[in-house]
């Protein structure tokens, strides 16, 4: 193999791992993530043995075997576990979506808590709770 | 053992260079495809290219660059390894996609899972997709049964 062909291939591989990987950020769902990890790993497979031919090197060769056994494992699980989710929940938070959900959770925890004060009359845990509310 | 610098060791080189340079442009095309398709079915078409046809021309490749019996023999093993898999994942994703409505259903031109899921649903007046499913299982089974009888 010629210098020029061990280069052309690395070139259109990693062009496609990019690309693959490109689509794994952009998502939308968790399944397009896994597809594109897939071509990843067929991208890494192609790459070893790339790497194979144009050093010689037959080690590699039972890394090529671990790489196809393994590789199904990861979209076969996502698969399974995929749940049917609305567009809204599916979506990443930004930050600060995130950290408004958090005060919300917490505000909805103190308005419980002061509902069981007022309720049954006990007062040293909502003390607790406003110490660590103050602390955080 | 064929000898280095003979014309068929020649040969032998460019078709595996042939070969490394095909198996590397299809990884290149399902790696666009890949960004670029709209909907999770054809992201799936697009990503079975360097799984199985890709893998197997680099393989092949491979093996003609080092003609080894261990490792030809070891090569087949992966190549077998990874049609046995890349089925099962790709019909695994399928499905979940199709339940979790990942599939657009203005991009397919046939779908038949969803005339059949709505008719079992409409004649059995089941609401849930899994008890339409296994209906259907049932429906084909009674149906197939009828046939044999009759």
């Amino acid at each position: 193999m010629t210098l020029w062909v061990a280069v052309a291939c690395g070139i259109m591989l990693t062009i496609g791992a990019v690309c693959a990987f490109v689509r794994a950020e952009r998502g939308p769902s968790m399944l397009d993530r896994v597809v594109a990890v897939d071509v990843v790993v067929a991208s890494v497979l192609a790459t070893v043995a790339l790497v194979s031919a144009w050093t010689g090197r037959v080690d590699l060769v039972p890394v090529l075997v671990v790489l196809a056994l393994v590789g199904f494992i990861g979209s076969v699980t996502v698969a399974r576990f995929a749940a049917a989710d609305s567009d809204d929940d599916r979506r990443i938070l930004s930050r600060e979506e995130a950290r408004e959900l958090e005060r919300a959770r917490r505000e909805a925890e103190l308005a419980e808590a002061e509902e069981r004060r007022s309720g049954s009359g006990g007062s040293s845990a909502t003390v607790g709770r406003e110490q660590q509310e103050g602390g955080s | 053992m064929i000898a280095e610098g003979s014309i068929l060791d020649t040969v032998l080189h460019v078709l595996a260079a042939v070969l490394f340079l095909a198996g590397s442009f299809l990884a290149m095309v399902a790696g666009l495809g890949i960004a670029r398709f709209p909907d999770l079915l054809a992201r799936m078409h697009a990503a079975t290219k360097p799984q199985v046809l890709g893998l197997g021309m680099l393989l092949t490749g491979l093996a003609l660059e080092i003609r080894t019996g261990v490792v030809i023999w070891t090569l087949v093993l992966v190549l077998l390894f990874q049609l046995i898999t890349a089925p099962v994942s790709a019909h695994m994703v399928g499905r979940a996609g199709y339940r979790t409505g990942r599939v657009r259903d203005d991009l397919l031109v046939v779908d038949e899972l969803t005339d059949d899921l709505a008719a079992v649903r409409r004649t059995e007046h089941v609401t849930d997709i899994d008890d339409a499913d296994d209906a259907m299982v049932q429906a084909l089974a009674d149906t197939e049964k009828r046939g044999s009888d009759a």
